[in-house]
């Protein structure tokens, strides 16, 4: 019995030494991250992990440089993450409310050609977009950016978004339907209260696509005040490697708390599982 | 019999919309007949071109001609931009001839029922019969024009390209016309011996790495779930909430980050082994270790998504069956062999196998963090860490080798689909997608 109990305890310290290794791992290159963004100077190298005088001098420097429109940057991004967000939800709940919840012909076909195509590597189209875009005169505009996102939104979000739509059970619709609302009243009274988690789950992946996309902004977008942040970011890292590394971190906090904010925020609303009971009452 | 449907069916078929006047549905037949004189007006100016084009890819290169007694460069045929305008043209063809042969077949429908006696709808009932029957199909047309011009439209012209010599330096238009040529791009790819080297050697890295990274990443959130959801484990939402910090971080930035960290020179990583008293080592700079390093940081941005989802798993196992293994004297180990391994694979195989094939196409986690590098002589245009995708990216945009470019797309879209089909067919969603409820 007591040989048991100390091979518990055993187990248990390795248990909670592992996991704090772990946990330094996980931590450790997003605190450095940080820090570098609040030490005075320029290099990558350091004595301290923790350095001994804070500065946020790499944030205005960021906002006021001529070098580095991170502002301009900013806002364009934002600019062209919420409207492709919009606009590629939107494109997204009508496909997959249409294949989750009517019957009709050619549905499997249409399922499987989403499929299949998503399987294309995304750029490889890259030239023929970037052509087209050229026909129509788009080239270097976040419009187009908008467009190529929100038009692409479907193809990678109405599978999730169609598996989460079939949870919802059918007898709600007839009740409504029993009650006299239409398809369209059944789509924005019923199934758009009730998809709440898995819209901000769309939303969320919307945003960030856009916002972290460079593969894509830096084909369409040529001029420096165009950018988005993540051209711009990539940019620094590409041309002047270790020159100016706290200014990059300054940046890469600046982009990451969006983010990290909205992933808190999507956590709290998942786990409402709205739907769960929905069926009961 | 049937003469009234016959009649409008053939006066449909001459002219979009005729049949739905003939039936006296005039506010659709109008539609139908702007419809068809505007799709008319488009084809008279264009169809004509865009077959040649399609045919020839152009014919006349830029070329020097007199004008006025001075020689000067006149512009050709540019190849590229006459494939895409004929492709468009061909495409906005296929969707008329669909909406001519609906417009034949209501008209036909319609006439039949006037025979019998029964009245065309109004503009107005129509309105109702597409919003209560045709609402899925009404609903998709959006999504549907989108996908066709951003998505089909593109793979389609990229295919082409595949068959085509649309390359550096011989065949860039506008100074150069570009020619079909078949399969000579594939034929060049797997035989001759200059690109089908580096095409073999990436290939073999390509699956080598999304196998290792693909069981790296979910054996490591196994065992991290499994540590957490120990019992007497104290603060398991505080270590959750710790280790789920590398998947919150936008991938961009803890790419780039890395890239910083493992830097040969300056990088921390290589400090601190000087401050242990070891040597360096060459994270990025030598072909070994660099494979060695991606594969690593992709295990710090992949363990905590597999993490999350083995340990929803692991709360879904019935406590009983391991207290009946406790019966039986199981030890910890056999617990984990016949009780949870089985039941977390079982749940999360289709999982494995989508992630197996996302890593074939992990396009940020080698450009991001190596760019593909370190150069690697033996190769064309590739680097020792280069995957397929960054390869296809690298040819496109950095050679212009588009034709192989196109090429290399074909053959990863054939890997990647071939797993995911099968991996989608087994899945239930797919047998028994009417199940629930």
């Amino acid at each position: 019995m007591i040989g048991r109990k100390l091979g518990n305890l055993i187990r248990l310290i390795g248990s909670y030494i592992v996991l704090i290794i772990l946990s330094i791992s996980a931590l450790y290159p997003a605190l450095w991250i940080v820090f570098g963004s609040l030490r005075p100077g320029k290099s990558l190298y350091s004595k301290h992990f923790i350095p001994d005088t804070f500065t946020l001098a790499h944030y205005k420097e960021l906002f006021t440089s001529q070098v580095y429109m991170f502002g301009t940057w900013y806002m364009n991004t934002l600019k062209i993450a919420v409207f492709s967000m919009l606009i590629g939800v939107f494109l997204t709940l009508l496909t997959s409310y249409a294949v989750s919840r009517f019957r009709f012909k050619g549905r499997q076909t249409a399922l499987s050609t989403l499929l299949i195509l998503g399987m294309f590597p995304g750029f490889m189209s890259m030239i023929a977009i970037y052509l087209l875009l050229k026909e129509f005169h788009l080239l270097d505009t976040h419009m187009a950016l908008i467009i190529v996102y929100a038009a692409g939104a479907p193809l990678g979000g109405t599978f999730i978004a169609k598996g989460f739509l079939d949870t919802i059970p059918r007898s709600l619709d007839e009740a409504a339907r029993i009650d006299g609302a239409s398809n369209f009243g059944i789509f924005t009274r019923v199934i758009l209260p009730l998809s709440r988690p898995m819209i901000t789950y769309m939303a969320l992946t919307q945003f960030v696509g856009p916002w972290v996309d460079f593969i894509f902004a830096r084909l369409i977008l040529r001029t420096k005040e165009n950018w988005t942040v993540a051209v711009g970011m990539w940019d620094m890292v590409n041309s002047n490697t270790n020159t100016n590394f706290t200014l990059f971190s300054a940046g890469a906090v600046l982009i990451s708390i969006p983010i990290m904010v909205l992933f808190a925020f999507l956590q709290r609303l998942l786990v409402d599982g709205l739907t769960a009971g929905a069926s009961k009452g | 019999m049937q003469r009234k449907g016959t009649i409008s069916a053939i006066l449909s078929t001459i002219f979009m919309g005729l049949g739905q006047i003939y039936n006296r549905q005039f506010i659709k037949g109008i539609i139908f007949l702007l419809v068809e004189a505007a799709c008319v007006y488009y084809f008279i100016n264009n169809l004509g071109r865009a077959l040649w084009g399609v045919v020839t890819l152009g014919d006349t290169p830029s070329h020097l001609a007199k004008v006025n007694g001075i020689a000067k460069m006149v512009a050709g045929d540019h190849s590229i931009y006459i494939l895409i305008q004929s492709l468009i043209t061909l495409l906005v063809l296929a969707l008329f001839l669909i909406a001519w042969y609906m417009n034949i077949r209501d008209a036909y429908k319609i006439g039949n029922l006037l025979e019998k006696g029964i009245p065309a709808n109004t503009g107005k009932q129509t309105l109702r019969y597409i919003l209560d029957y045709k609402f899925a199909q009404t609903f998709l047309i959006l999504p549907a024009v989108g996908i066709l011009f951003f998505t089909i439209m593109p793979i389609i012209f990229m295919i082409l390209i595949a068959f085509t010599n649309y390359a550096a330096p011989n065949h860039i238009p506008p100074a150069k016309l570009v020619d079909w040529v078949g399969l000579e791009t594939f034929k060049n790819l797997l035989v001759l011996k200059t690109w089908s080297h580096t095409f073999y050697g990436v290939l073999t890295w390509t699956i080598v790495w999304a196998i290792l990274s693909t069981v790296t990443t979910y054996f490591g959130g196994m065992l991290v779930a499994m540590l957490i959801s120990q019992q007497g484990i104290k603060f398991k939402g505080f270590w959750r909430a710790i280790l789920i910090v590398p998947y919150a971080i936008p991938q961009l930035i803890s790419l780039l980050l890395m890239r910083n960290l493992f830097n040969g020179q300056f990088g921390p990583i290589n400090q601190y082994l000087g401050y242990f008293g070891m040597g360096g080592l060459p994270w990025l700079t030598d072909p070994f270790w660099a494979k060695v390093t991606v594969i690593v940081v992709n295990m710090w941005v992949g363990i905590p998504v597999s993490m999350l989802l083995i340990m929803g798993v692991l709360t879904t196992i019935p406590r009983d069956m391991y207290e009946a293994a406790e019966v039986d004297g199981a030890t910890a180990y056999q617990k984990f062999r016949i009780v949870t391994l089985p039941m977390v694979l079982f749940t999360t195989a289709p999982t494995l196998i989508t992630q197996f094939a996302g890593n074939i196409n992990n396009f940020n986690a080698i450009f991001l963090l190596t760019n593909g590098n370190p150069v690697n002589g033996n190769y064309q245009y590739a680097g020792s860490t280069d995957l397929l995708v960054t390869w296809l990216y690298k040819l496109t945009l950095n050679q212009n080798k588009n034709n192989m470019a196109a090429a290399v797309g074909i053959i990863i879209f054939v890997i990647i689909a071939s797993f995911s089909i099968y991996n989608y067919r087994r899945t239930n969603s797919f047998k028994q997608e009417d199940m629930i409820q």
